[in-house]
């Protein structure tokens, strides 16, 4: 009884100390932000670094004198990695907390579970992961890269450069790696690559034990042919993937593996000097070479505290999606939603690969394509890149749901899926 | 007389003079020229590399080496005021600069007036090729029977001549059966008579393997009618004998697969199969155990790098103690207060596992811990046609021995008496003397302490995040209930049994659906069996 009363007592408290720690920022002269990004659970290793990431964006612009003379205020919750809850604190932030724009997810299911509170309490969300396009909301902006910004490059690279001619396509067992896949799939056949030069393989999340999968690669690739893997194998199971690689000893100039998931932050986990020459498709490296990015990793060690901490990708799309929305309220000259909505559309702010990327009406950005081979430091060295910047295409024109499908939310269309075609707004994923 | 012969000698050695000379200066205009070559490496775009490369190749000349394995590691630097090269060696924030052909130091240089010299895996192939045919001649056999390799692997017309200059000079039987392959390898791709590359086909064939193959392979493509049936017939004799070596292959992934699951699932067999206790906080103990590794491997690395290949053996008994201790204080602080309430038990431990993820997760970071295999737990040998990784085997190996040592624990020990006395019943062993609360908190820590052992060798195979214990958590409840509760036997017979089944599952089913497989004959089993593979039975059962 007398330890069950004390425990109340300290939840009581430790809800109110919260609850005054909210209050005594709720100031009326503050612009505010929400930040939502798993801080606990499976997600909480991406995600907890792009919370990082803003509030440091937050507490630099806030140094520069704040957005339309007023501070900006970080609001982070913790969706915990569990997907409905996503939608619950999305509901939270823009109801209660009343925040003019929120920066979060990470995973696809967690963006389609908020989608439907965005569109319903007409807020805005950024959305800085790369992932799989179909899709095109009026509340939300995708800072990340759509399949053209990334695995489409990446392909095409290898089949230039590495005159790879069997392709295996492993990943995980969920949305966006099904989706890449469907889109790389229908690519390489118009390329005229064979069904049979094909292999196609997934895994569940988490899949430690990749002995039988890396051996079968290592037989597909003795048919004589020129193999790669292109692989969509997200989070936690790279690691063991990749070790599994170097210990078969599959070297990066027989079978190569390029990978959409694999960033500067993963790397840190893991001993790379087996898998030099390995490739993987972004558009920023933390190693790429021009004084805005030094300035931002100087920033970035000085904010953690911690020398060895690394930049990514996602963290660039944050950059960039923060710069947007800063310089979009400023030329709305205010914070409300639909008057930002159409700031957006055109505004262009610089990114850290060394140019500009632009807002396009389709709520996706230009960016440019960079391939880099890991390197034994765990950086990533820039081989190739894109001649010029690449835009967005949320409808991927090589599925045929989605090849007549296009997207332009500015005044007169404002439509996320005009089908060409039939010259109708709605057609998949209305 | 002797002027003659003075004379003789003076002539002789003005000849000698005059030879050295022209030596020395042939010598040192070679020099110069591929000084020239190597700080070409320097311009232009990747394919310009490559070309220099070869053009370096042709020379012959060993003294190239050197350079062309800096290019290949990414240690090859363009100096940018002069454009000169050098191999570096980095020294704090600056880089120590050595010659590429005398390999003397050359000063220091910032890493800010330096350029790299970029490679990619195009430019690091034709590096490789080249660097095969140059250190075919080497003194030392491991070099000429990995120059050998490289040769083999990577067939062009250019190779057949070094490689039947170093065949003829070869004198370890080794070498020489690789090189016989290479050269083999070099006439298939040559335009040579059909009974030539007949034999070559059969040389290859013969040497079967993976490699064989694809070199077959990609003969066919481009073979004419008559040698086509001879290169089939290779083909499919060599993957005739590869189905075998298949099955093999299988039961070893399973071996593996299942020693993993073992080591997971032994603990849980301590404190769920022998004192009943749901521990849901167990893949936490493993995690612990994993991240006290992380620990030491951190330590040694920054203060003793030459213990670092001891760095495991070190970690083992801290993690034994670390989650030991901390399996003690929630035995202590939680559990004994929840004996004969399985539901609140499953709650409560669910919770500690929760604060323990969080709490790894405030002090160590939400992000993968970097921990490194010692030098004999990285790689793998071929073992006939399998491929055997000694991280893998170690596993093995070391599941058995925790096993082992955990059966003679219980079975031959008083503590062990104590215990299973305990566990069998209760209000007797209390009678007897025994301090009963204290055996279960002796009990339940030394099944914690044997999960953090586990996550000792898992940190090697996995990664060490806060999350590493929630991908064991099922798996080790799975093995313990199939192979049966309170039975040490049973969770060995389990894991094992579970790991062949999944691994031969696979290759059929896909790794998806053959864990759902798994399950599902695990769920019928069960229904069939509801006390596992290996039953207690008599009173015990009852308790």
């Amino acid at each position: 009884m007398n330890i069950k009363a004390r425990l109340t007592g300290a939840f009581l408290a430790a809800v109110l100390s919260t609850t005054a720690l909210n209050g005594a920022f709720a100031a009326d002269d503050t612009i505010k932000v929400g930040i939502l990004h798993s801080l606990s659970g499976t997600m909480a290793i991406s995600e907890t670094t792009l919370k990082d990431a803003m509030l440091m964006l937050i507490d630099e612009q806030n140094k520069k004198g704040g957005l339309l003379g007023k501070k900006l205020e970080a609001v982070v919750v913790d969706p915990a990695s569990d997907w409905p809850l996503f939608a619950e604190k999305a509901r939270e932030l823009i109801s209660v907390n009343d925040v003019s724009a929120v920066f979060g997810c990470w995973t696809s299911v967690s963006r389609k579970s908020v989608l439907p509170v965005f569109e319903e309490l007409n807020s805005i969300l950024f959305y800085p992961v790369q992932y799989e396009g179909e899709e095109s909301q009026r509340n939300v902006f995708y800072t990340g890269a759509a399949p053209n910004q990334q695995a489409i490059p990446a392909v095409d690279y290898l089949m230039e450069n590495e005159e790879v001619e069997r392709w295996v396509l492993a990943g995980t067992d969920y949305v966006y790696p099904r989706t890449t896949n469907k889109i790389l799939e229908a690519y390489l056949i118009s390329k005229g690559v064979a069904p049979e030069d094909i292999m196609i393989n997934y895994t569940p999340f988490g899949h430690s034990d990749w002995q039988t999968i890396v051996s079968d690669i290592k037989k597909f690739g003795a048919a004589g042919k020129k193999t790669a893997v292109v692989s969509t194998i997200n989070g936690d199971a790279n690691v063991p993937f990749y070790k599994e690689l170097g210990n078969q000893g599959v070297k990066a100039e027989d079978i190569p593996v390029v990978a959409f998931s694999v960033g500067e932050e993963e790397l840190a986990g893991l001993d790379t000097a087996p898998l030099v020459g390995h490739l993987a498709a972004w558009n920023y490296f933390q190693s790429v070479d021009n004084p805005a990015n030094a300035e931002f990793i100087k920033t970035w060690k000085a904010y953690t505290k911690n020398d060895k901490r690394v930049t990514n990708d996602p963290m660039e799309a944050h950059y960039i999606g923060f710069n947007m929305w800063l310089k979009a309220v400023e030329k709305a000259g205010t914070t409300d939603t639909d008057a930002v909505l159409d700031a957006m559309i055109g505004v262009s702010v610089p990114n850290l690969s060394g140019g500009y990327s632009t807002m396009m009406p389709n709520h996706h950005i230009t960016k440019p394509v960079l391939i880099g081979e890991i390197q034994a430091d765990g950086q990533f060295e820039t081989v190739w890149e894109t001649p010029g910047l690449v835009v967005g295409d949320e409808w991927s024109d090589y599925l045929p749901d989605s090849k007549d499908l296009i997207s332009d939310w500015r005044a007169p269309m404002s439509c996320g899926n005009f089908n060409v075609a039939t010259g109708k707004c709605g057609g998949k994923g209305s | 007389m002797l002027t003659r012969l003075a004379y003789r000698s003076l002539q002789s050695l003005l000849v000698t003079f005059c030879l050295l000379i022209t030596v020395f200066a042939t010598d040192l205009r070679a020099e110069d020229d591929l000084r020239a070559m190597i700080n070409a490496l320097g311009e232009g775009n990747f394919s310009q590399t490559a070309k220099q490369v070869e053009a370096l190749a042709k020379t012959g000349d060993p003294k190239i080496v050197p350079a062309l394995e800096a290019l290949a590691a990414g240690d090859l630097y363009q100096r940018k005021s002069d454009k000169q090269v050098f191999l570096t060696k980095s020294s704090g924030g600056t880089l120590i600069l050595i010659d590429p052909l005398s390999g003397e130091e050359a000063g220091t240089e910032a890493s800010g007036a330096l350029a790299k010299i970029k490679v990619n895996n195009s430019l690091r192939r034709v590096v490789r090729s080249a660097l095969g045919g140059l250190t075919l001649m080497s003194p030392d056999a491991g070099t000429r029977l990995q120059a050998a390799q490289t040769l083999l692997r990577t067939p062009s017309a250019d190779a057949l001549e070094p490689v039947e200059t170093a065949l003829a000079a070869e004198t370890d039987a080794r070498v020489k059966l690789v090189l016989e392959r290479a050269r083999a390898a070099a006439l298939l791709v040559l335009d040579r008579p059909d009974d030539e590359k007949k034999a070559a086909i059969e040389i290859i064939g013969n040497a079967g393997g993976q490699d064989s193959l694809s070199l077959l392979s990609a003969a066919l493509a481009s073979a004419d009618d008559t040698l086509k049936p001879d290169i089939e017939a290779a083909i499919s004799d060599i993957q005739d004998r590869q189905a075998l070596w298949a099955a093999g292959q299988n039961v070893w992934y399973g071996l593996s697969l299942g020693s993993v699951l073992l080591l997971a699932a032994i603990g849980l067999a301590i404190t769920f199969g022998v004192m009943g206790i749901i521990n849901m906080a167990h893949g936490e103990m493993v995690m612990l155990g994993a991240y006290t590794t992380f620990v030491v491997q951190e330590i040694i690395r920054n203060s003793y790098p030459w213990l670092f290949d001891w760095s495991l053996a070190i970690a083992l008994p801290l993690a034994f103690l670390v989650t030991g201790a901390v399996g003690l204080a929630i035995e202590r602080g939680v559990i004994r207060f929840l004996y004969g309430r399985p539901l609140e038990t499953l709650l409560a431990t669910w919770g500690i596992s929760l604060i323990l993820q969080q709490a790894v997760r405030t002090i160590f970071g939400p992000t993968n811990r970097e921990v490194g295999n010692p030098s004999w737990m990285s790689g793998a040998f071929e073992l006939g046609g399998l491929t055997i990784t000694w991280n893998r085997l170690w596993i093995i190996v070391f599941s058995l021995a925790v096993f082992a040592a955990l059966l003679f624990l219980l079975k031959k020990t008083p503590m062990g008496l104590q215990m299973r006395a305990v566990t069998q019943n209760r209000r007797m062993a209390s009678s007897m003397g025994i301090r009963t609360p204290w055996v279960d908190a002796l009990t339940f820590a030394l099944g914690s302490g044997i999960a953090g052992i586990a996550g000792v060798a898992l940190s090697q195979i996995d990664n060490v995040s806060p999350n590493l214990g929630q991908g064991y958590i099922i798996d080790s409840f799975m093995v313990v209930v199939f192979g049966g509760v309170g039975n040490l036997w049973g969770t060995l017979v389990g894991a094992f049994t579970l790991g062949i089944l999944n691994k031969f599952l696979e290759p059929y089913a896909g790794a998806v659906l053959g864990k759902i497989l798994v399950l599902v004959l695990i769920i019928l089993f069960i229904q069939k069996r509801p006390r596992g593979l290996f039953a207690l039975k008599g009173r015990a059962v009852e308790a």
